[in-house]
């Protein structure tokens, strides 16, 4: 039964019981770090890149409900994806994917986005890297 | 699924003999206390004996009682009542950094109006120094507000050391009562307090009534300004069945305060020493022993509180947090931090306030539940393989 007082979206909520790829991925391609423990929010997000597109993606996140279930849709979002394309996933997006977060968490799925960002921007700095060696 | 209810310091079920003492005040007896007639005098004796019944409670004349809407009404009648009844004499407010925002916030409302706020520190287990209150008096101090018990941490406060200090400088002292009334022995001669604050439904009475003690001869603004009500210090119609209703709640508490109190401190200890056991990485937030028989507070590292929490409801196990993740601030506890706790230990602290109708299988049930729960959380966070992750295995 829906509960119209409730926090969260449905889809939140189930994102946040059955949090989707929790983890970490052993020598990822990219990798970002985001958040601080003073606002309680900190994601960490790893990514896997085969010929330019994500193969897979992880997070661990401590933080509240909503920090969780970005996390949770933001990796599920990314896989599959193309680097460019990942790259215009936007935190509203990501609000919507899980049916909308209330005002007061719209930053975490703000973070989530930051997260996915790093990740990307930190495989792609290994790649110019590679490339110059 | 069966819910069980571990957060009574944020509000108490109103018990069936206190509605039972209120329902007559809402139809039969609907009267209007300032009216002379039989339907107005009945109304009019039934507040009266409510006054009577708080009076008996923290050993107080009934005169001394104002009703008020509730706690929160009662700090801020103390607070800007004594502020603007003593402008001439003085400016200076004492209070400590962890009391409740009905005090904090009507302080800060003073600051922005030219009144000078001195903030106390508390020790790792939020206790005031009654010597830091005696440094910090200066001859314009007109008023030192402690409050009784912390609402957070559970800690209960030198409140009579600090009273016997304000009388001697001759400064008025208020309490904020509000957490220990019903669940605690509260006398105001004893605490030697000259304000203090209640609230009904943190001890089993209805929601929007409390009351302010105010001791004889203390001059303070009137609150609300209108008829005259409450000797014109709180204008405004009486709300008759919730007096009514705390009146009940508090003569129940007086006759069964030392029993709940065994009762609840035995539930108590059973549960810090449960989650000790049971997981690691716990920090017990508040005073060891001078803490409220039914309070229970707990930092539980690398997680959050609101997903504990959430995780909880889950469960239908309904308590509460210091973790601020849900406040548009998104600053943790302001008690915890003045504990002296990291952010991330004040978000992830845990608060169960227990209540007369809790058993020890509720408890149990906390203690089967929560260790699943912290290790799920942990599992994923991040904070974890920053320390050695061998020791932690909850």
């Amino acid at each position: 039964m829906p509960d119209p007082w409730s926090l969260y979206s449905e889809k939140v909520m189930e994102h946040f019981k059955n949090p989707r790829n929790v983890g970490e991925i052993e020598n990822p391609d990219g990798m970002g770090r985001v958040g601080n423990p003073v606002c309680g929010d900190i994601m960490e997000l790893y990514i896997k890149v085969n010929d330019g597109i994500i193969i897979d993606a992880k997070f661990k996140t401590f933080g509240c409900g909503a920090a969780i279930a970005t996390s949770s849709m933001v990796t599920e979002m990314v896989k599959g994806k193309r680097i460019e394309e990942a790259l215009k996933i936007s935190n509203k997006a990501v609000a919507e994917a899980l049916d909308g977060l209330p005002p007061v968490k719209m930053h975490c799925s703000v973070l989530a986005e930051e997260a996915l960002k790093s990740a990307i921007e930190d495989y792609l700095e290994h790649q110019k890297l590679k490339k110059q060696t | 699924m069966r819910r069980i209810y571990l957060d009574h310091a944020a509000t108490t079920p109103t018990r069936p003999e206190v509605v039972k003492a209120m329902l007559p005040y809402f139809t039969d007896a609907f009267g209007n206390p300032s009216s002379i007639y039989s339907y107005g005098r009945e109304a009019r004796g039934a507040v009266e004996e409510a006054r009577t019944k708080v009076a008996e409670l923290i050993g107080a004349r009934s005169e001394e009682i104002i009703f008020t809407s509730g706690g929160t009404e009662a700090d801020n009648y103390a607070l800007k009542g004594i502020a603007y009844a003593n402008e001439r004499k003085g400016d200076h407010i004492i209070t400590t950094s962890i009391e409740h925002h009905a005090v904090l916030e009507v302080c800060k409302f003073l600051g922005r109006r030219g009144f000078k706020i001195t903030y106390l520190p508390v020790d790792e287990y939020g206790l005031v120094a009654p010597d830091d209150v005696k440094r910090a008096i200066t001859d314009k101090t007109i008023l030192i507000s402690v409050m009784h018990a912390n609402n957070e941490v559970g800690t209960i406060e030198p409140v009579e050391e600090i009273g016997k200090i304000a009388r001697e400088a001759g400064v008025c002292f208020h309490t904020d009562a509000v957490q220990t009334l019903g669940h605690i022995p509260v006398n105001v001669d004893k605490l030697k307090v000259d304000l203090l604050a209640i609230s009904a439904h943190k001890f089993y009475g209805p929601k929007g009534v409390g009351a302010l003690y105010v001791r004889k001869g203390t001059r303070l603004v009137s609150f609300m300004h209108g008829g005259e009500q409450e000797k014109r210090r709180r204008a405004g119609t009486e709300n008759v069945p919730a007096i009514v209703g705390l009146g009940r709640a508090v003569e129940l508490a007086g006759q069964e305060i030392g029993k709940e109190a065994e009762q609840l401190a035995y539930l108590r200890d059973k549960l810090i020493k449960g989650i000790g056991e049971k997981i690691d990485h716990i920090r017990l937030n508040g005073h060891p022993t001078r803490r409220l028989p039914n309070s229970v507070n707990v930092s539980v590292d690398f997680v959050e509180g609101e997903s504990l929490l959430l995780n909880l409801d889950l469960e239908g196990i309904c308590a509460s947090t210091g973790s601020a993740c849900s406040s548009a601030i998104l600053e943790p506890s302001h008690v915890l931090l003045a504990l002296g706790l990291p952010p991330e230990q004040a978000h992830g602290s845990l608060r169960f306030t227990l209540g007369r109708e809790n058993t020890e299988a509720d408890v149990e049930r906390v203690l089967e539940v929560l260790p699943g729960i912290v290790a799920k959380l942990r599992a994923m966070s991040p904070l974890l393989k920053t320390k050695n992750r061998s020791e932690t295995n909850a």
